[in-house]
């Protein structure tokens, strides 16, 4: 029995994947869950792994083509099985150029199209010749035409199209599920390929997500802890004020009303801490962007109002922190999370936030690693920004934008003396936080930065 | 607290929405000297007299129109249809007169009207008479349509219709008329556009109104001695209709069957589940299932008929289909 290789979803973002490199050679013997090729996603370069045991009979997709989540991309099977049929029925498999375009087409038009061709003969028809000629006749013109051609083979055969398929997803589909069995596989940080489904044709359904909780660790390979098991926040009905609020301030701000709060904190201190311990030994160094880190966490835990998601009909309070690190990457950003930030050390804090960039810069995250903050920070510093406003990642209620610390003429005891400066931007989605409620946030923030002993305890 | 028939509480809600304003009076076919077709009206006539019971030549349009006009100079009509099926005569009065007047008169006549009568399906009516028009009403701004399924709603409903500023349709049904139930004593309004839970069960919910209530709290009955326990919810108005409740409802059990009288398509059902897709999209743990009419003119014969008929079997599987119970 041959297993289908097909271009999964390896990001929750994902819509289609390029792949990077292939690892296996057609022919290579492959076990199930060896590493077969090299994807990029839109968020990290991500492994594609095999679904069966086998030999990789057909590297279907070239290295550097895009095909969208759920193609086939390579077919694995026995050494002498006949794999044509597989082949035949796959879009990429003769008209890969066209594929990202035409695979959206919907399976309509293939059977209105279909009286028009009495011999419906899904096996001989479709072989690789049948796309072809609509390939040289105009193909950015006419994107219907190459759909057809693709679709034809399995609208005769199969007039109800996946819903016989017993278990799509031991072939490496996506596994069918019911959305809440999905809402409740992100709250509860379950990959959901690695449930199992007890609905029809293996939909997973509520008791298989509870069943795979209830077994623990073991059946959650995300191990990192996750925002949303019970106790760990709070959903705080919306009140009148709060939904006017929310309606008036979209209405003049767009779909986020952010305003936005800029304080300026003294550092001294905290660079006298910072040098001091980096005097006791270098295993005790930490940059300014840690202890800002540790700080914002610290001062969160304390304000479940700020660390906060604006859910529509909601606002979901944390009681923990994962506080999202925008990192620049060659082509972008990314927002790794630093978990549980303020149960967190100092240094383990700043070990992790430092493999977290790495990695995001190698694009190497996978995607436990990127999602499930409950609050961000950005940070400019180090290209001598001195101040700027960052984008809200919603539903997020808020982000943090850090400028540069620098050495600044201040007024102390009337005085004026030269101190460490930075400048901390929180924008802030009016219809979770108000002016105040930002305000009494930032002034803690303040406290612990020039109190640095503050987060320490 | 006493128990009455359907029958007997509209009488009592008729009588005493009467007796409380002067404006109220009913017109319709056979009200008056004989008591009301379904005898729904026993005893009006002689309490308020003529003036106020009105009986009418066989011209739904007519008497239609003629409450319409009453409405627009400040008295307050029931018009009463034998059944709704002989009221698609009088569409035009409904649909283009009462529902649009506010509306076209810029606000200068409010036409509190009630139009009743029993609709749907009874035994061996045939295709004519037999049908579930809900769909067709609640499809139109202007009015409002509620459906009440035992005489302690068909009381507080009716009451509160009376006194509503709109066009009330009032969706009564002949196998109800006999049916008994428990209607206190003091007086009590139901208001217009909420929802009812009628049973409370955690693991799916039947959603329905009117006749097919009954239905439902049987289908509840035999699931729960196999332990299925379903939440029954009775939207008592289908216009407004209670959305959060069946919103609520939905959250709670992530399954839903949708029970009603008539036909599949573009039926009540429909709307439905398009609240319960567009609301509660990430709480549904199945596809809804709906439950209806099969799609064809009610047959007269009685084995047919009752093959053509949703019911508790029907609903039953349904619900079991849903649980994915059954395929």
């Amino acid at each position: 029995m041959a297993t289908k290789v097909v271009m999964e979803a390896l990001s929750p973002t994902m819509e289609e994947g390029r792949l990077v490199k292939w690892v296996k050679n057609e022919g290579d013997t492959v076990a199930k869950g060896e590493v077969l090729a090299e994807i990029e996603t839109d968020k990290a370069v991500m492994e594609l792994v095999a679904r069966g045991d086998g030999v990789l009979r057909k590297r279907v997709l070239a290295e550097g083509q895009t095909a969208p989540v759920g193609q086939l991309v390579g077919v694995i099977g026995a050494a002498d099985e006949d794999i044509g049929a597989i082949l035949s029925s796959a879009p990429a498999a003769a008209a890969p150029a066209a594929s990202a375009g035409a695979a959206p087409a919907t399976a309509e038009p293939a059977q209105t199209q279909a009286p028009a061709q009495p011999a419906a003969q899904p096996a001989a028809a479709p072989a690789p010749s049948a796309p072809a000629p609509s390939a040289p006749t105009a193909p950015p013109a006419a994107p219907p035409t190459p759909a057809l051609g693709e679709k034809q083979p399995s609208a005769p055969a199969a007039p109800a199209p996946a819903a016989a398929a017993p278990a799509p997803h031991e072939n490496g589909g996506r596994p069918r599920s019911s959305p809440l069995a999905r809402r409740l596989a992100s709250d509860r940080g379950l990959d959901l390929g690695q449930v199992q489904g007890s609905g029809p044709g293996g939909r997973i359904i509520k008791r298989d997500i509870e069943a795979a909780s209830a077994a623990g660790p073991a059946a959650a390979p995300l191990t990192a802890p996750r925002p949303a098991a019970a106790g760990d926040y709070a959903d705080v009905p919306l009140t009148q004020i709060r939904k006017t609020i929310a309606r008036r301030l979209t209405e003049s701000l767009g779909p986020i009303p952010t305003f936005y709060l800029t304080m300026e904190a003294d550092l001294t201190r905290t660079a006298e801490m910072r040098d001091a311990m980096l005097e006791a030994d270098n295993e005790f160094k930490v940059s300014f962007n840690d202890i800002i880190l540790k700080a914002v966490a610290t001062a969160l835990a304390r304000h479940p109002e700020v660390n906060a998601h604006w859910l529509g009909d909601r606002v979901r309070q944390f009681n923990r922190v994962h506080l999202g690190m925008a990192v620049a990457i060659e082509d972008g950003l990314i927002t790794p999370v630093l978990f549980d930030a303020d149960r967190k050390g100092l240094g383990e804090l700043s070990r992790e936030a430092r493999e977290l960039a790495a990695k995001a810069r190698a694009r190497k995250l996978t995607p436990n690693e990127y999602t499930g903050s409950t609050f961000s920070v950005s940070n400019l510093g180090m290209f001598g920004i001195d101040q700027f406003t960052a984008i809200i990642n919603p539903p997020e209620a808020g982000i943090v934008a850090v400028g540069a610390v620098e050495d600044k003429p201040v007024v102390v005891d009337g005085q004026v003396v030269v101190r460490k400066r930075v400048r901390v931007t929180m924008s802030c989605d009016h219809r979770v936080i108000d002016g105040a409620t930002g305000a009494r946030f930032l002034q803690d923030l303040r406290r612990m930065l020039e109190n640095p002993l503050m987060i320490v305890y | 607290m006493p128990v009455i028939t359907y029958r007997d509480a509209l009488n009592q809600a008729l009588r005493e929405e009467m007796q409380r304003d002067d404006r109220v009076f009913i017109m319709g076919e056979e009200v008056g000297v004989y008591q009301g077709a379904y005898k729904v009206s026993k005893g009006m006539l002689q309490e308020f007299g003529e003036m106020r019971v009105v009986d009418t030549p066989i011209t739904e349009l007519g008497f239609a129109g003629v409450g319409v006009g009453a409405a627009m100079v400040g008295l307050r009509p029931i018009i009463e249809f034998m059944t709704w099926n002989f009221a698609l005569l009088a569409l035009d009065q409904v649909v283009n007169s009462a529902a649009k007047m506010l509306y076209m008169s810029g606000g200068q006549y409010s036409i509190p009207i009630v139009f009743r009568g029993p609709n749907g399906a009874a035994l061996q009516l045939s295709a004519q008479h037999s049908q579930a028009w809900e769909s067709w009403l609640a499809h139109i701004p202007g009015l409002k349509v509620v459906a009440p399924g035992t005489p302690y709603d068909a009381k507080g409903l009716l009451k509160s219709a009376v006194r509503d500023e709109n066009p009330v349709i009032v969706l009564e049904g002949e196998m109800l008329y006999n049916t008994k139930g428990e209607v206190p004593a003091e007086e009590y309004l139901i208001p217009l556009g909420k929802a009812a839970l009628k049973r409370e069960g955690d693991h799916c919910s039947i959603i329905t109104h009117g006749k097919m209530i009954l239905v439902a709290l049987q289908a509840a009955d035999q699931l729960a001695k196999e332990g299925i326990r379903v939440d029954v919810l009775d939207l008592l108005s289908l216009r407004p209709m209670d959305v959060e409740a069946i919103a609520t409802t939905v959250r709670k059990t992530n399954r839903a069957v949708v029970l009603e009288e008539g036909w599949e398509l573009a039926g009540i059902g429909a709307q439905i589940v398009d609240y319960i897709q567009r609301d509660c999209f990430d709480d549904l743990d199945a596809p809804v299932v709906r439950v209806h009419q099969t799609d064809v003119p009610m047959p007269y014969a009685k084995n047919l008929e009752r093959a053509a008929k949703p019911d508790v079997p029907k609903t039953i599987a349904a619900v079991k289909k849903v649980m994915y119970l059954e395929q």
